[in-house]
């Protein structure tokens, strides 16, 4: 396997050379400002910022980029994708998908524990730290898991994978059916004021749908999954969350009933967030077309209606954060009839771009969209990046909004090429990436 | 005997549990504990307080320590005893567990001591029975005789109760220990913490006038007392806490945390102890353990309790 240990952004020798990037739109998202001027990096962090930095004010060693008038923003936070690492890498290694999420703007990656073995152990925690740190582009941060091998069954040891470096806990893909497991789950968690991030699906009513319920799976012949499968975990874990005051994040809400039971528990002050997919907020289930199994998703992709539902409830904030969900397939489980198919779409890359659909079709504003990819993620996972602050860590992104491109597979850097926008044309193309004040994806 | 004899009334039939009790109540049964306890160090430790009595210990649930410290207790007060232990599947319905205690009834016992799994089963028995009933642990609900030696055993290094701060740690869910010792110590004037994982706490504790800390180390704080619990193998896999590895680091009592208690605290234990889940071996066997002295202890407040209702019976 390659390992990219020359492009650690933890590599202990990080240049002290003080960078500038100058004549750069400075997108401020969390004050929904924008400024023209520059930005200044030293030994990792924001020294500085704003129309005083230009070329004539900075140390003649200074190492200067022009940005010729592109965004520069926080780099993107991305809560939900699948790693591979460990017992995967086949499918995707760190060193992969860290490169794909460098392209795509990502600096920080929350890494699913439903790996093989999952993440429930605090040796797996390290491990996965130390990989990251020697094979990562940028930041991977380890979720571990909510119970024991994800099983549902019994609480994982959330104390000791949290000192281990675990920073929330999840069963990934699996949804924790058990509610008196669930109580005490969160109860526990609470204890320990750890992040419980749940993935709400009722496995039983779920059972057997391949996509989203309604008149076009029926002209399909496949089988449904419908919205309630969603609604009835999640208003459930709405009711234990108020019973146990635990902190509970939605990995991944997808209707408009789930937006309903979020908007309530948000009004009654319970410790909720909630994150949608990108391929959510951009497609719908007509994507699907003639059975094509990139577009095979958990949960489905929707009807139109509860997607423009979905990006609505981004807009206002009801829904906090938008995520990948990169989940890498290899082409033996994608080619096969679509029932039979895997589940999952790769993201990392084409994030920004397909979010940047719904800001050029005026449905949300740039900086809300940058907000829910950087700021808000960080502030629910208590990180100090994703802001436009001096003193905060240099996860940087130099973005062209206009500038137009093609996805084509054979160059995304993910190790599996499941993509559900092959082919499609997308505006907005990230030039440069730093982590950490290090430069990991630069396109000059 | 003439002297205890003349120490204030018992004013109760049975002993069902700490909640009823006065604070006179409670150290009358302490006073009436602390001559037993000289009475057992004795070489002759036999009295005829209960000569010519019949004693039941009824036990549903299996129980070492306790049985046999109840079944010393009335020998060592010339009772005849009988252990009766019932397995618990057969005896589960209100009818059967009626019916049982008829059939005692029948037999013409002077006291009768019972455990039961169920909370309430006791308060049942004692009022289809004639005789004196103690309650020697139902359910999640009392043990007192537990308390009253938890009592005993810190009043004798103490001097005192009132003002003390005692931190009940571990498994306050389940534990009738926990219960009986919160309202006792609360009567008596003590500051009771509780300390448990949310999981181990039961809905509402706060409101039973103890403080609740859910960091063992902040809740060790100036402790007078660490009155540590079991926690029973099945709960500490992932039921309620994670695994016994993760419960010993957080909420397993080692020297590194009782040092956060007070330099002279006090450790005690209500048995059987998991070396190395709840406590470890250093602390439990070391200088600050009162838990060999609290086994002591309950023989004699056995004895006391015993002797208090044997005030009651008829002919006496």
């Amino acid at each position: 396997m390659a390992t990219n240990a020359g492009t650690s952004i933890f590599s202990p020798s990080i240049a002290h050379q003080p960078l500038a990037l100058v004549n750069a739109r400075l997108i401020d998202p969390e004050r929904a400002t924008e400024t023209k001027g520059g930005i200044l990096v030293a030994d990792g962090l924001i020294l500085d910022f704003g129309p005083q930095i230009t070329p004539a004010s900075l140390p003649p060693h200074a190492q200067i980029i022009d940005c010729g008038g592109d965004i520069v923003a926080p780099g993107l936070i991305d809560m939900r994708a699948f790693l591979g690492e460990p017992g995967a890498e086949h499918r995707e290694t760190i060193a992969s998908a860290t490169a794909a999420a460098a392209a795509g703007g990502i600096t920080t990656i929350l890494a699913r524990p439903d790996t093989t073995p999952p993440v429930d152990e605090a040796a797996v925690v390290d491990f996965l730290l130390r990989r990251a740190r020697d094979t990562g582009r940028v930041r991977v941060l380890p979720a571990a898991a909510l119970t024991k091998g994800l099983q549902g069954l019994e609480i994982a040891e959330i104390g000791l994978l949290q000192q281990a470096g675990a920073i929330a806990f999840s069963d990934g893909a699996h949804s924790v059916r058990n509610a008196q497991v669930m109580r005490r789950a969160l109860s526990y968690a609470s204890d320990f004021d750890a992040l419980v991030i749940h993935y709400a699906e009722d496995k039983d009513l779920a059972a057997g749908g391949v996509m989203n319920e309604g008149e076009f799976a029926s002209r399909l012949g496949l089988a449904g999954i419908p919205r309630e499968a969603e609604a009835i975990i999640l208003d459930r874990d709405m009711r234990l969350v108020n019973l146990t005051g635990a902190r509970y994040h939605a990995a991944l809400i997808t209707t408009s009933l789930s937006v309903d039971i979020i908007k309530k528990a948000k009004a009654a002050g319970l410790p909720v967030t909630c994150a949608t997919s990108i391929n959510h907020l951009t497609l719908n289930e007509n994507d699907i077309g003639d059975y094509r199994t990139f577009l095979k998703l958990a949960p489905p992709l929707r009807q139109e209606d509860e997607r423009r539902a979905l990006v609505a409830a981004l807009a206002e904030g009801v829904i906090d954060i938008i995520v990948s969900d990169h989940n890498p397939q290899d082409v033996e489980t994608k080619r096969l009839p679509f029932a039979e198919a895997e589940d999952g779409a790769i993201g990392l890359e084409t994030m920004l771009s397909a979010g940047l659909r719904l800001v050029t079709s005026g449905e949300l504003s740039l900086f809300r969209l940058l907000h829910a990819l950087s700021t808000k993620p960080a502030e629910i996972l208590g990180l100090p990046q994703g802001h436009l602050v001096k003193g905060a860590p240099a996860d940087l992104i130099r973005l062209d909004p206009d500038e137009p491109y093609i996805v084509e597979k054979a160059k995304l850097l993910s190790r599996s090429k499941n993509t559900p926008f092959e082919n499609a044309r997308m505006e907005g193309c990230v030039k440069l990436t730093m982590a950490g004040g290090k430069i990991v994806h630069n396109l000059g | 005997m003439s002297e205890l004899l003349s120490k204030p009334r018992f004013p109760h039939r049975h002993l069902l549990g700490i909640e009823g009790l006065s604070p006179i109540d409670i150290n009358s049964l302490l006073d009436l504990a602390e001559d037993a306890v000289e009475v057992s160090r004795q070489i002759e430790k036999k009295r005829a307080t209960l000569r010519g009595r019949t004693l039941i210990n009824l036990f549903f649930e299996a129980s070492t320590r306790t049985q046999s410290s109840f079944e010393l207790a009335g020998k060592r007060l010339g009772a005849d005893v009988m252990n009766m232990s019932v397995a618990t599947s057969s005896v589960k319905k209100g009818e059967t567990l009626i019916d049982t205690a008829m059939t005692l009834n029948a037999m013409r016992p002077d006291i009768i001591v019972v455990r039961h799994a169920q909370a309430g089963a006791v308060h049942l028995l004692a009022k289809m029975l004639d005789c004196g009933v103690v309650n020697a642990g139902d359910g999640a609900h009392e043990h007192p005789t537990q308390a009253l030696l938890d009592a005993l055993t810190i009043r004798r290094n103490k001097g005192s109760i009132s003002g003390l701060i005692v931190a009940i740690c571990g498994d306050i869910l389940h534990s009738r220990v926990a219960r009986s010792n919160i309202i006792l110590l609360a009567a008596l004037g003590a500051r009771v913490r509780v300390i448990g994982p949310s999981t181990l706490l039961p809905n509402g504790i706060e409101r039973m006038g103890v403080e609740v800390f859910r960091d063992m180390r902040k809740g060790l704080e100036g402790a007078d007392i660490v009155m540590m619990l079991r926690l029973q193998r099945e709960r500490m896999s992932g039921g309620f806490v994670p695994s016994s590895k993760e419960y010993f680091r957080f909420f397993g009592l080692d020297k590194e945390k009782l040092s956060l208690a007070k330099p002279d605290a006090l450790v005690m234990h209500p048995g059987p102890m998991n070396r190395g889940v709840e406590i470890d071996s250093a602390v439990a066997d070391g200088p600050q353990s009162l838990i060999r002295e609290q086994v002591e202890m309950g023989v004699a407040v056995r004895m006391a309790v015993l002797e208090a209702l044997a005030q009651h019976l008829p002919n006496s």
